[in-house]
């Protein structure tokens, strides 16, 4: 028997009491956290200032006016590295993609495709980015085979390679964990195969590690960077003409703090998306 | 491979209508362990047929077969009169043709129930959305998952999953529905709400291939039980007979062991 009545929602005293503890419980963590952070600041503070050579780093590192006179030269280029970003993705997603569905087909007769997908992944993984840049951006304009001989372009083409690599390895293990029952409940719809990866396996996949992809897509977007080592110029570029003609390094600074800035939104959204799969996968529970 | 001249096969089936599924001399290994070892069997319109037999017997790959999920070693099937174990059949075609539900993970997680129940009707036999989607929403009222329609597969329960991928199953009116021990991956309690959808399929008329070992099930509903052991059909007949006096001792030996307290 109910000791209340069951149509009686109001929470009971023992209840009340337990929200009452929990609010206090909060307040109290949100003040000790607040203290504590400013007191670090404070100590972090004093700390760097008093270095001897605090002012000397200041005056060449954080110069307000240097930072406002390069301002337009560096966001130039970075305007140049949003763009390459822009195509390297939509690239490495093609790429990436192609790459993993190679290497999942099954049969004897994929096996040359699955051969040149896995030597692919495992060269292009092994390779340092910079000298995929050097040899792409260097060496295939050499060849004289393409009218197109920009650095920008062939910088773009030499990250789509190398980061198609990584994702397509992410993507492979995305597709590998969708259950192999959804392949056949699919088939057994009258769906073709190609309609089975489309609609059924790669919207599972993506979904299962699009944590993984967001991370290498933070990853690139600072890696666009190194197109300068082509001559490009783009932020950093920009940044090291504008060091050399003040002889001081502020512009720099604002470089790295404008990628920053640009990786901050998929950096916050990556965390955010993870956090919300987490909790979709443990519904109803507090552990 | 000729699909033509094919001598007719199990005799003594009750006349129910033409045969929709006609399996001959069906074989399968896997590697070097055969599983099915020429399996006949006639299925015939309107009928319901129970695929019994132990575990590892070989009811779910005799299913896959059919399907053509599965390749076969030997033997012809055949969908009202077409070779379909003929390699050069469309097997997405064949399949469209038949509905099939596992015993888990049909429904597709990414999207909505409505989605997957006219999945195939849009992508398969191109139906446009809004034709489609009223079908569905016909079914799915009529198994009371109607207000389920928008929800995605796994806010629903286990019964409610099975429910949707039935209609999933029936919503392209196949041929035959073949339903691969739909209910043993059920907790105890929703395992009758699925069955009695199949129910009320049957007797509608819809003709119905079943791997189960809801042994009581069986003998209400089916017109025709089929004891597969060792890769063969080693017994079959209507169930009430089969149940009662089964001829083979390896069949009295299997039933006896989900007799429990009922007497045959
Ligand atoms: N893909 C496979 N590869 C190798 N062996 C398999 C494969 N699928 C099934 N088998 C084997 O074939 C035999 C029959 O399996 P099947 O799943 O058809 O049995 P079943 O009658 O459906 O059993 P259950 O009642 O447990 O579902 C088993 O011995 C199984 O181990
Ligand atoms: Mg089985």
């Amino acid at each position: 028997m109910p000791t209340r009545d069951p149509d009686d929602a109001a929470p009971s005293a023992v209840e009340l009491d337990r929200r009452a503890y929990r609010r206090r419980q909060t307040t109290r963590s949100v003040l000790v956290s607040l203290v504590s952070t400013i007191v670090f600041a404070v100590v972090i503070w004093f700390a760097v200032v008093n270095t001897p050579g605090f002012d000397r780093v200041r005056q060449s590192f954080f110069d307000l006016d240097v930072a406002i006179a390069s301002w337009p030269r560096v966001i130039e280029g970075l305007w140049v590295n949003i763009q390459v970003l822009a195509v390297a993705v939509v690239g490495v997603a093609l790429l990436g993609t192609l790459l993993a569905v190679m290497r999942t087909l099954r049969g004897p007769v994929f096996f040359p495709l699955r051969a040149l997908a896995a030597g692919y992944t495992d060269l292009f993984r092994g390779l340092p980015l910079i000298i995929v840049l050097f040899l792409v951006g260097f060496g295939v304009p050499g060849l004289e085979l393409f009218p197109r001989n920009s650095a920008q372009f062939w910088g773009t083409i030499a990250l789509i390679l190398t980061y198609s690599a990584y994702v397509s390895e992410v993507f492979r293990a995305g597709i590998e964990a969708v259950h192999p029952s959804q392949r056949l409940a699919a088939r057994s719809l009258g769906l073709s195969h190609g309609q089975t990866l489309r609609i059924v396996v790669l919207p599972q996949a993506v979904r299962k590690v699009t944590p993984a992809l967001m991370n290498d897509f933070v990853a690139m977007q600072k890696d666009v960077g190194l197109i300068s080592v082509l001559g490009v110029v783009d932020a950093v570029r920009a940044a090291q003409i504008e060091t050399a003609q003040n002889f001081n390094f502020t512009p720099y600074v604002l470089a790295g703090l404008l990628f920053v800035l640009l990786a901050l939104p998929m950096i916050r959204l990556t965390d955010w998306y993870t956090a919300r799969l987490r909790e979709r996968e443990q519904i109803g529970s507090i552990v | 491979m000729s699909g033509a001249d094919v001598g007719d096969g199990a005799a003594g089936i009750p006349p129910h209508g033409d045969a929709v599924l006609r399996v001959e001399g069906l074989r399968k290994s896997f590697g070097t362990t055969p599983v099915l070892r020429g399996i006949d069997l006639e299925v015939r319109e309107h009928e319901v047929v129970a695929l019994i037999g132990a575990s590892g017997s070989g009811k779910s790959t005799l299913l896959r077969c059919i399907t053509l999920l599965e390749s076969i070693d030997d033997g012809q099937i055949f969908l009202r009169g077409d070779d379909i174990s003929d390699p050069r059949v469309d097997a997405d075609r064949v399949r469209a043709r038949m509905g099939v539900v596992f015993q888990q993970f049909n429904l597709f997680p990414h999207i909505r129930v409505i989605d997957n129940v006219t999945l195939a009707a849009r992508r398969v036999l191109r139906v446009p959305r809004a034709e489609a989607e009223a079908t569905a929403l016909a079914l799915l009222e009529r198994v009371g998952l109607a207000d389920k329609a928008r929800e995605y597969p796994d806010r629903l329960s286990g019964g409610q999953q099975q429910r949707a991928a039935i209609v999933r199953a029936v919503a392209t009116n196949p041929e035959v529905l073949l339903l691969d021990e739909i209910t043993s991956a059920l907790d105890p309690e929703l395992v009758a709400e699925v069955l009695d959808l199949v129910r009320e399929l049957a007797a509608e008329g819809t003709t119905i291939v079943m791997a189960t070992h809801e042994m009581e099930f069986a003998r209400d509903v089916a017109d025709r039980v089929v004891f597969l052991d060792a890769g063969v059909v080693l017994e079959q007949g209507p169930a009430a007979d089969l149940f009662a006096h089964p001829r083979e001792e390896r069949t009295r030996a299997f039933l006896a062991r989900f007799r429990g307290g009922r007497d045959a």
